[in-house]
C-alpha cells in the first residue's frame, strides 16, 4: 500500500554523487595540467577496487548489486581516495587502501550511510601509517611525465627518493624546524624567504594551488547545486584561516600566512568535499559549524606540530567521532519553541 | 499598504497543477440514485441518528444530533425516503465502516422549514449552538467543528482572525474557484464570524498563483466597505495552507503543538467555512453540500457543488475518468488518502477527488538507505529532524521519536516529497504515533484492570465481613433473647447490654475500617512514571495522611516525616 505523499521529487542518490563527482572534474583538470595524466590512471584503479570490493560484499551480504553499485557512491570514495593519496603511489596502494575503505570502514559498518568514519579518510590514515614513505612522496609539477608516473604505479623502477619531493607542506614545516636550529645553513630565514623556491607559488605550492582553485569552483557550484550548504566550506576555512592567522600576526617569520594554509594540501578538498559527507560529518545547522571549525583547528595543529604531511584526515576521523554528540546536542529548537 | 510578510522554514514547491480545472465555472451535480450519509462527519462525538428506515425527510432536515458539544449535527442534503440507517464503508484508507443514514432521493429537492435565527438579536452561546446545529464544520479537511473555534481567548477578544484561502495543495482548486465566484457571500460570513470573535482585524491569506480569487476577494472588501480586513497574496510554496504555517506567514505568531491559536491572540478558518456560516446564519441552511475539485486522471478537471453523501464515482463519471484509473484519492497528492472503493460518498472533508492511476503516481523508486543529507530536514516546515525520527523510528526507539517532537510532525508530506533516498518518512512517523498511542491505550486498559480488580477484592472482603458481622448481631440478639427469656426480669439490662455495644462497636470499627482500606487502594496511582526523589516524597506525605486518618495512634514527631 502507498501512502502519501503520492508525488516525489525526481531526486535520487545516484544523481547526488554524480553531482559530486562532476563538482571533482575542475580539479581534476588542473591536475593532470599541472601534475601529468598518472592521477587519471589512479582514478581509474581507484574505481575498479571499489567496484570489485563493493560487489563482493553485496554479494555477501545479500544486497541487490544493480541498485547498490549504481549509486555512484564506491566511486566517490574511490575518487577522494586517488585525489588525496600520491599520484605516483604503486598501484597496489591504492587498491588496498580502497579496499579498505570500502569493505572494511563502509561495508562492514552495514554499508551506504551506515559507516561512522569517512571512507576515504581511514583508508588514508591506515596507509599513512602503514606506509609512511610510500605515502608521503610527492612530484613536483611538470617533473615526471606519463611514462615515468606509469612505471612507478605499475612498479616499474622505484628510485623515488630520487626523483621526488616532499609536498609545499611538508617542505615549509621542514624547512621551519631546520631555520630554527643554529646549526642549519637556513638558520634565521624568515617563513617567506624559505616559500622562495620553484616549489612555492603565489599562494600555496606550484600548481597545487591551481587544482585547491578547481575544487573551490567545484565546491561553490555543489553549494549553488544545494547539494551541500555553506556552513562546512566556510566553517572550515573560516576557523583555519583564523587560527593560522593567529599564529602567522604573532610571529610571521615561523609560520605561514593563512592563506598558504588555505591553498595547500587538501585543505579544498577538505573543506568542499570531504568534510561534508553527510554520511559521517555532522548535520544540524550549528553542528556543521562546530564540526567543521573543530577539524580546521586539528588540521592546522597537525600540519604545524605533527608529522604527518597534512592534518585533513585525521581531523576529519576525529571529528566523525564527535559526530553524534554534536548532532545531539545542536538539535536546532522546532516550530513554535523558537526564542525570538 | 504592503504589509510585511513572514516566512516559514523549509517547505516544497511540486507542480501545482491547477490550472486545468479552473477554467469552467463551478458546476452542478444531477441527483444520484441514494445518498450515503455517514452521522460522524467531524472531529469529536458521533452524533446519534434521528430517523429511521421508511422516514420521509425533507432538505435540511437534521437526521444526525450533535452528540455533546464536541460534535456537529448531519442533515439530509435532499428530500426522500430513509431507506436504511446502517454501518457503510466510509471514505477512509481502511475500509472501516461507520453508522450511516441511506436516503433514496424524490427528486423534488423539496426544502422543509428551516430552523431561522436571529444573528443582531442571539447571544454568542446561541449563535454557537446554532451553528452546531446547522453541521459547520472546517471545510479545509480538518472538519473540527466551527462552532468551538469561535469563542474569543481569555481575553475576550481576538487580535486576528486569520482566513485561508492558500489552498497549497496541487490540483486542488476549490477554494480557489469559491473565492472567485462567491466572495461577496463569503465575506459576509467572515463578517460574522469577527463579529462573534470580536476580532480587531481580518486577514485573508491566499497564495499568489491564484490572482484572480485575490482580485475577486478583494473587491468584494471595497464594494463591502469594511475596514482592518485585508486580503493578502502569499508566496506559493507548499503547506502554506497549513493552519500554523499561515498564522506565521501572516502575522510571525508561531502556535506550539498543543497550544491553542487564540492564546497567542489569533484563530483561523478556511474560505469555504466562512462561506457556509454565512449560508446558515443568513439563510438558515445547514451544511449540506461543499465545493469539490475533480481532478487528476480525468478528462476535464473542474470543480462541481457536491451534495453531501453523493457516491465519488457519480460525480467523477462527469468529469470523465479515464480507463486506467486505478484509485480515488480524497485530498491532494501530498497529504490525500487512498478510497477504499470508488463509490464512498462524498463527505464534509472532500475538498477533492484526485483520480489516480499508475502513470499519473506511479510507485516510488526502491527505497535506499538514508544517507543523512539532510533534505528532510531543509524541507521541513515545522523545523524537525525527519532523519533522525526516521532512525529512531526504525529501531522503535519511540521515547527518542518523542524527544525529536514526533508529534509536532503534521504529515505534511515534504520530507517523503524530497528525499534523495525514496524513504517514505511520513509512514514512519505515522507508524510511530500509532505505536506510542496503542501502547498507551494498553497501558491506560491495563490500569483500569488492575483498579477493577482490586476494587472487586475489596467488594468481595467488605461482603464477606459484613456477612460475618450480622451473623454475629444476630447471634447475638438470639443469645440476648434467650437469655432475657431465661435470666430474671431485673438482671436483663445490666447483662444485655454491655453484649449489645460490643456488637455495636464492632460494627462500627470494621465500617472504618472499610474506609480506611478503600481510601488508601482506591486512589489511583499514576505515579510509576515519577523520579525515584518525587516517589520518596510521595510515601512520605502518604505516611502523614494515614497518621492523620488514625487519631487512636499518636501523630509521629514531625522529623520522621
Amino acid at each position: 500500500m502507498i501512502n502519501s505523499p503520492y508525488i516525489r521529487k525526481p531526486a535520487s542518490v545516484q544523481s547526488v554523487m554524480l553531482q559530486v563527482l562532476l563538482a571533482l572534474v575542475p580539479g581534476i583538470v588542473a591536475y593532470v595540467w599541472f601534475f601529468g595524466a598518472g592521477i587519471l590512471v589512479q582514478l581509474a584503479i581507484a574505481s575498479a577496487a571499489a567496484l570489485a570490493g563493493e560487489a563482493a560484499m553485496l554479494a555477501i551480504r545479500g544486497k541487490p548489486k544493480a541498485l547498490f553499485l549504481t549509486d555512484l557512491s564506491a566511486i566517490v570514495t574511490a575518487w577522494l581516495i586517488a585525489l588525496t593519496f600520491p599520484p605516483i603511489a604503486p598501484w597496489w596502494l591504492t587498491v588496498t587502501g580502497t579496499l579498505l575503505a570500502v569493505v572494511i570502514v563502509k561495508q562492514l559498518y552495514g554499508g551506504l550511510g551506515q559507516n561512522p568514519f569517512n571512507p576515504a579518510m581511514a583508508a588514508f590514515c591506515l596507509m599513512i601509517v602503514a606506509y609512511p614513505a610510500l605515502m608521503s612522496q610527492w612530484p613536483a609539477a611538470g617533473q615526471l611525465d606519463f611514462k615515468t608516473q606509469l612505471d612507478l604505479i605499475f612498479g616499474g623502477a622505484r628510485q623515488v627518493d630520487a626523483i621526488t619531493g616532499a609536498t609545499p607542506l611538508d617542505a615549509l614545516r621542514t624547512a621551519l624546524r631546520s631555520a630554527a636550529s643554529p646549526e642549519s645553513e637556513l638558520h634565521g630565514l624568515r617563513a617567506s624567504q624559505l616559500m622562495d623556491g620553484p616549489a612555492f607559488g603565489a599562494l600555496g605550492g606550484t600548481g597545487g594551488e591551481w587544482v585547491a582553485l578547481g575544487y573551490l569552483l567545484g565546491g561553490l557550484w555543489l553549494i549553488q547545486r544545494r547539494i551541500i550548504t555553506w556552513h562546512i566550506p566556510a566553517a572550515f576555512c573560516g576557523a583555519l584561516f583564523v587560527t593560522a592567522g593567529l599564529l602567522w600576526g604573532l610571529r610571521p617569520e615561523g609560520f605561514a600566512s593563512p592563506l598558504f594554509h588555505l591553498a595547500s594540501g587538501g585543505a579544498m578538498l577538505g573543506a568542499f568535499f570531504i568534510l561534508t559527507d553527510p554520511v559521517s560529518g555532522a548535520t544540524t545547522a550549528r553542528g556543521k559549524l562546530l564540526f567543521a571549525a573543530g577539524a580546521a583547528v586539528l588540521t592546522y595543529v597537525i600540519r604545524v606540530f605533527g608529522a604527518y604531511p597534512d592534518g585533513i584526515a585525521f581531523a576529519t576521523l576525529l571529528m566523525n567521532i564527535l559526530v553524534p554528540i554534536i548532532d545531539m546536542k545542536t538539535q536546532a529548537p522546532v516550530f513554535g519553541h523558537k526564542k525570538d | 499598504m504592503l504589509r510585511k510578510l513572514f516566512k516559514f522554514h523549509g517547505g516544497v514547491k511540486p507542480q501545482t497543477n491547477k490550472e486545468r480545472s479552473t477554467t469552467a465555472p463551478i458546476a452542478p451535480v444531477p441527483l444520484p440514485d441514494r445518498l450515503v450519509i455517514p452521522l460522524h462527519q467531524s472531529v469529536g462525538g458521533h452524533p446519534r441518528p434521528l430517523v429511521q428506515p421508511g422516514d420521509r425527510v425533507f432538505k435540511g432536515q437534521r437526521i444526525g444530533a450533535a452528540d455533546g458539544n464536541l460534535s456537529s449535527a448531519v442533515h439530509a442534503s435532499t428530500s426522500g425516503i430513509v431507506r436504511d440507517v446502517l454501518p457503510a464503508v466510509m471514505p477512509h484508507t481502511s475500509g472501516l465502516t461507520t453508522l450511516s443514514v441511506v436516503i433514496e432521493p424524490d427528486g423534488e429537492d423539496r426544502w422543509g422549514e428551516l430552523e431561522r435565527i436571529n444573528v443582531r438579536a442571539a447571544t454568542p452561546d446561541e449563535l454557537r449552538d446554532y451553528l452546531r446545529d446547522a453541521g459547520v464544520v472546517g471545510l479545509g479537511g480538518a472538519v473540527f467543528p466551527s462552532h468551538l473555534k469561535l469563542k474569543p481567548g481569555k481575553e475576550g477578544r481576538l487580535d486576528t482572525l486569520v482566513i485561508n484561502g492558500a489552498e497549497c495543495e496541487p490540483f486542488i482548486t476549490c477554494d480557489d474557484m469559491l473565492m472567485r465566484e462567491r466572495a461577496a457571500d463569503m465575506l459576509k460570513g467572515i463578517s460574522a464570524m469577527r463579529h462573534m470573535l470580536q476580532a480587531r482585524e481580518v486577514l485573508i491569506g491566499i497564495e499568489d498563483n491564484k490572482p484572480e480569487a485575490l482580485a475577486a476577494v478583494q473587491a468584494a472588501i471595497t464594494a463591502s466597505g469594511e475596514q482592518g480586513i485585508e486580503a493578502l497574496s502569499i508566496p506559493t510554496r507548499y503547506p502554506a495552507g497549513g493552519a500554523k504555517q499561515l498564522i506565521r506567514v501572516l502575522t510571525g505568531i508561531e502556535v506550539p503543538h498543543g497550544r491553542r491559536s487564540t492564546d497567542f491572540g489569533v484563530q483561523c478558518f478556511n474560505v469555504g467555512t466562512a462561506y457556509s456560516i454565512h449560508d446558515a446564519l443568513e439563510h438558515g441552511r445547514p451544511l449540506l453540500s461543499r465545493v469539490v475539485t475533480v481532478a487528476g486522471n480525468v478528462d476535464t478537471p473542474r470543480n462541481y457543488d457536491v451534495l453531501i453523501g453523493t457516491p465519488m464515482d457519480h460525480v467523477v463519471r462527469l468529469a470523465g475518468a479515464h480507463p486506467d484509473t486505478d484509485r480515488y484519492i480524497m485530498g491532494g497528492p501530498m497529504m490525500g488518502v487512498r478510497m477504499p472503493a470508488f463509490d464512498v460518498p462524498v463527505v464534509k472533508a472532500t475538498n477533492c477527488i484526485l483520480v489516480g492511476s499508475p502513470a499519473l503516481f506511479p510507485p516510488p523508486p526502491p527505497e535506499m538507505p538514508c544517507i543523512r543529507c539532510g533534505e528532510c530536514a531543509k524541507a521541513c516546515p515545522a523545523d524537525l529532524a525527519p532523519f533522525e525520527m526516521y532512525w529512531f523510528s526504525r529501531a522503535k526507539n519511540f521515547g527518542k521519536t518523542q524527544e525529536y517532537h514526533l508529534f509536532d510532525c503534521i504529515e505534511c508530506g515534504c520530507c517523503s516529497f524530497v528525499c534523495p533516498s525514496h524513504i517514505p518518512l511520513v509512514d514512519y512517523f505515522r507508524f510511530s504515533k500509532s505505536e506510542i498511542w496503542a501502547r498507551e491505550r494498553e497501558k491506560e486498559a491495563a490500569d483500569t484492570a488492575r483498579e477493577r480488580f482490586e476494587f472487586k477484592n475489596l467488594r468481595q472482603e467488605r461482603e464477606k465481613q459484613e456477612k460475618a458481622e450480622k451473623l454475629a448481631a444476630k447471634a447475638a440478639a438470639t443469645r440476648e433473647k434467650v437469655a432475657g427469656e431465661a435470666a430474671p426480669p431485673g438482671a436483663t439490662p445490666t447483662a444485655a447490654k454491655p453484649t449489645g455495644g460490643d456488637a455495636k462497636r464492632a460494627l462500627i470499627e470494621a465500617a472504618m475500617e472499610k474506609a480506611r482500606q478503600q481510601k488508601a487502594q482506591i486512589a489511583p496511582k499514576n505515579t510509576d512514571a515519577s523520579t525515584p526523589g518525587v516517589q520518596a516524597e510521595m510515601a512520605a506525605i502518604d505516611a502523614r495522611r494515614a497518621a492523620l486518618e488514625q487519631p487512636t495512634e499518636p501523630p509521629p514527631p514531625a522529623g520522621q516525616a
